[in-house]
């Protein structure tokens, strides 16, 4: 028996999972057309690579990310791209985003796929390049791209991969039904994954409420090294930082990754996806989804193409619009209401729930909160969350960052149990959400404030810098007065003393060789700026100036462009100098322009 | 089709708190039963007399205030405060005596803070010390003997003796309570010459320790519901314990320990007033540390103070304490090496 541990807190709403796991994985009809959401990843949105009009084959690639993190889309069905337009996309805000629009011709044919037998034989980075082509990125929820969180650097060693079937939401069965009948896929693709990272143990983790897939992953996995752990049923078990100390007794670090212990987990229908990546050629075009609620008459999982529209899904399930009071992306704990039902089914949907309004009844008023501690005795991550809700509430936000907010996995719990049903989970998103604002607007004015100190000190410098100048001209000039003195002096005393006039013309004379040596002396100094003159700028200077900042930013530019391609951690790093160095080119063409400005108002220098 | 749109979680399954007050209000009557079976229908009339005035002067403060009354009403909070008072008042309190303690707390302790949930101080207690203080004659000399019901007067002569204008407390119907009895006799008696008062009983305290089991018996149940956690009980009565066993092991000197643990209040004390969440420490361990400052002052009162129990100083001076406790007892969160103790700037790390 795997020894197993307890995580502090967890809930036991009702599953409501037998409703859809009571019939079979049924496959989704082709619909008529299907929207393809350029951004299902966690990245940079994809780029099409299709026009309008084109006729695509079921499997081509249709948009993919050159430059920064994400991975390609590609076609779900052979036909033609009928536009590239804004369609609302499963998201909590209800927004639009490009989408492919693909109207299918029926015919569902694919396109030449290079499947591989024995992937061993390959090197690991043309596995990882296959799952990043095949357009896998995490379906669990996230969408991050499979094959960067794969790469592990070599520092950070994986010793336990975990599979995270624990599936611990209510209603959702989309990984239930997936093990169930499609246990030797999820296999294969974990041992692919074992054989990129070796780790030393390989777990697959299902909550004891599944004992059907539990029985199906167990007899998948004989011969393999390859463990099925039934653990305990309590949400959130199936929430990352849960498992993985149920399964290990181990924390993932406050702020840190699962990588930071030697942990990575990844998702079933990941794993199924990296399968059919590997061994069939075939991209991530299709998906398990669990269509369900009290408005549907046929609650089921269907395997879904990318790009369906949910509307299609809840048909054939058989919607009842009239009894439909919400519809709910995900699970009723952490999913998200949908606004529209049109919205495609993408590599992150996993279950959509077609609520009556008895079944997800709108909670009770919000009443004041006691500190009853119902919260505190139910959270997962050992948060107290009566606290939180206090200086969330009363925008006391540093003391709630130092209550570690921002540990919060927002997995509704404490909302769950709150007995004065105050919606608690939307006070820390509240929280949260003006915490990053305050910190981004304390980032711009941090900048702001360098950018001006160091204008400042340079000005400073040049004004000492010309008071120095001046300095030295005021000495040198004063030397000369002195020699002259001394000469007049001591022609003076060579020429006639007694002869005042004599004297009197030999003064007069100096006086007009000093005003000469300054007539001529002036429109030399005059340049440089002497002090009460006014500054004539020096146009050459200034443009040298801006071509050498223009260099500057080309060669930033140039190395971001590297960093991007080859994943380095410095991005972020760059990213930050060619801002700053686009400043800089805007600045020196300010100060050009203006110069100029200045040079064409002036009517004579000097 | 309009479709709803709400924030997550949608599924909840709360026990809302007019429920968690109804429970609490359920197990305080094993110990009202008790109280009216030894001590007669005192208790009871007080509990309905405080109920109504609780309930009518929550009712006038929230509709001055403008809030929906009986949105606020429902909750029950307003009905256990006046409950809790009811319960710990002296069997034969005057009428104003006990009206004034609930109209203290409800307005007072708790409307004028801002209502439920923002009240600092528990308000039953407010009341009770405000009239302790204020009235102390009429707060000792009014404790029925336990006699037992067939022996205690009647409803009508109850409700006539707390409703009467003039307070007539020459009868046989009152007795020192066996705290006040231990502490001024134990100066100048031993403990069996103490004991051999009627106040007594055959075992510790007579009427007082079935009064206490039935409290005991009352917040198990809500220990049971997790409506309460174990934490503060616990940590008073072992406080109590603990102080008991270690300055007054000596019978001759101090009352015992289980005449601290069964008699006066201090059932009703560790399990329904020390437990009020509002006034109370959050965390666990703030819990304990609250449950324990109760628990070693009211021994620290009844014996060293001037009054014979102390449930209503000892939860009000926690409760001083408690925003000083919950700063620094903060559990320890997942993925934390350590617990964020003090306030953020200081000792934050």
């Amino acid at each position: 028996m795997t020894q197993l541990w307890d995580f502090s807190g967890g809930i036991h709403p009702p599953e409501n999972k037998h409703q859809s796991t009571s019939r079979p994985l049924r496959r989704a009809s082709l619909p008529e057309w299907l929207a393809l959401p350029l951004q299902q990843h966690i990245g940079e949105p994809a780029e099409v690579v299709v026009e309008v009009g084109q006729r695509v084959l079921k499997g081509q690639k249709i948009a993919d990310v050159t430059t920064g993190m994400g991975v390609p889309v590609h076609a779900s069905t052979s036909g033609t791209i009928e536009a590239i337009e804004h369609r609302p996309v499963p998201h909590p805000s209800g927004m639009d985003d490009w989408c492919v629009v693909l109207k299918a011709d029926g015919q569902d044919e694919w396109c030449e796929l290079d499947p591989v037998s024995n992937y061993k034989q390959l090197e690991r980075d043309q596995v990882l390049a296959r799952i990043r082509d095949a357009g896998i990125s995490g379906m669990g929820g996230a969408g991050f791209p499979t094959d960067i969180k794969l790469r592990t650097p070599r520092d950070r060693k994986v010793e336990t991969l975990i599979l995270n079937g624990a599936e611990c939401e209510p209603y959702i069965t989309a990984d239930d039904m997936t093990m169930r009948e499609q246990a030797s896929e999820v296999v294969a693709g974990m041992e692919v994954m074992a054989w990129i990272l070796r780790p030393a143990r390989c777990v697959i983790a299902i909550e004891d409420n599944k004992p059907e897939a539990i029985a199906a992953m167990r007899a998948a996995v004989e011969n393999t090294q390859i463990e099925v752990v039934a653990i305990p049923t309590k949400y959130p078990s199936g929430g990352e930082k849960q498992l993985i100390e149920i399964l290990t007794g181990m924390e993932v670090p406050s702020g840190g990754i699962p990588a930071d212990i030697g942990v990575m987990c990844q998702n079933i229908g990941t794993a199924v996806a990296v399968s059919r990546a590997v061994f069939k050629g075939q991209p991530l075009i299709s998906r398990v989804m669990t269509i369900t609620g009290d408005a549907v008459q046929e609650p089921c999982n269907f395997e879904a193409l990318i790009g369906t529209p949910v509307s299609n899904l809840l048909q054939e399930a058989g919607l009842d619009t009239g009894k439909l009071d919400r519809l709910v992306q995900g699970g009723p704990m952490m999913g998200f209401t949908l606004t529209t039902d049109a919205v495609p089914v993408t590599k992150t949907s996993n279950c959509v729930i077609a609520a009556t309004a008895s079944e997800l009844p709108p909670p009770p008023p919000e009443q004041p909160c006691i500190r009853c501690g119902q919260c505190a005795e139910v959270c997962p991550m050992e948060l107290l969350p009566q606290q939180l809700f206090w200086y969330s509430k009363s925008t006391e936000f540093e003391k709630a960052e130092h209550l570690n907010l921002f540990d919060c996995i927002e997995c509704g719990a404490c909302s769950y149990v709150c007995p004065s049903s105050i919606p608690l989970v939307q006070y820390y998103r509240f929280a949260k959400g003006e915490i990053r604002q305050q910190q981004a607007e304390q980032l711009k004015a941090d900048r702001a404030r360098e950018r001006f100190e160091a204008r400042q000190a340079r000005l400073e410098r040049e004004k000492q810098e010309k008071e120095e100048r001046r300095k030295e001209r005021a000495r040198a000039a004063a030397e000369a007065q002195e020699k002259k003195k001394a000469e007049a002096q001591k022609a003076a005393k060579e020429g006639d003393a007694s002869d005042e006039r004599s004297a009197k013309a030999a003064l007069v004379e100096q006086a007009l060789a000093r005003k000469k040596a300054k007539a001529e002396q002036a429109p030399a100094s005059s340049d440089q700026g002497e002090s009460g003159q006014v500054e004539k700028p020096d146009i050459e200077a200034l443009e040298k100036q801006l071509a050498q900042a223009e260099g500057k930013l080309a060669t930033m530019e140039g190395m971001l462009e590297e960093g991007r391609e080859q994943q380095a951690d410095n991005v972020e790093k760059l990213e930050r100098a060619v801002a700053k160095n686009h400043d800089r080119v805007k600045r020196a063409k300010e100060t050009l322009e203006k110069a100029r400005e200045q040079l064409s108002n002036e009517p004579t220098a000097g | 089709m309009a479709l709803v749109q709400q924030s997550s979680p949608h599924a909840h399954n709360a026990r809302p708190t007019s429920r968690v007050m109804l429970w609490v209000i359920i197990a305080t009557l094993p110990g009202l039963l008790a109280q009216t079976l030894f001590f007669g229908w005192g208790n009871l009339i007080n509990v309905v007399w405080c109920v109504a005035l609780a309930l009518t002067a929550e009712a006038a403060f929230l509709k001055l205030r403008n809030k929906p009354v009986t949105f606020f009403l429902k909750d029950n909070t307003a009905a256990v405060t006046g409950l809790l008072l009811g319960l710990s008042l002296p069997q034969f309190a005057p009428w104003w005596v006990s009206g004034i303690a609930v109209i203290s707390a409800i307005i007072l302790a708790k409307q004028l803070y801002g209502g439920l949930g923002a009240n600092p101080f528990n308000p039953a207690m407010v009341g009770y010390a405000l009239v302790l203080i204020s009235f102390p004659v009429a707060m000792t000399t009014n404790w029925a003997e336990a006699a037992g019901l067939a022996n205690a007067p009647g409803l009508g002569e109850t409700l006539g003796r707390i409703f009467s204008a003039s307070q007539t407390s020459v009868d046989g119907w009152t007795m020192a309570t066996p705290l006040d009895e231990y502490k001024h006799k134990v100066a100048s008696h031993t403990a069996t010459e103490i004991l051999k008062h009627p106040t007594f009983g055959d075992m510790v305290a007579r009427g007082w320790e079935w009064v206490n089991l039935a409290f005991l018996a009352g917040g198990l149940l809500l220990v049971g519901l997790r409506i309460i956690t174990w934490h503060i009980p616990v940590a008073v009565l072992g406080g109590i314990a603990i102080m008991s066993l270690a300055f007054g092991n000596n019978p001759d000197m101090h009352a015992p320990v289980q005449l601290h643990l069964l008699a006066g209040g201090t059932m009703l004390g560790a399990f329904f007033i020390a437990t009020d969440p509002v006034s109370a420490a959050t965390s666990h361990q703030g819990k304990l540390i609250y449950g324990a400052g109760i628990g070693i002052l009211i021994y620290v009162i009844r014996t060293w103070g001037n009054y014979p129990d102390a449930v209503a100083f000892s939860v009000l001076l926690m409760n001083f304490a408690v925003p000083f406790i919950d700063y620094y007892t903060p559990p320890r969160t997942y993925g934390h090496h350590k617990a964020r103790r003090g306030v953020p700037g200081r000792n934050g790390g």
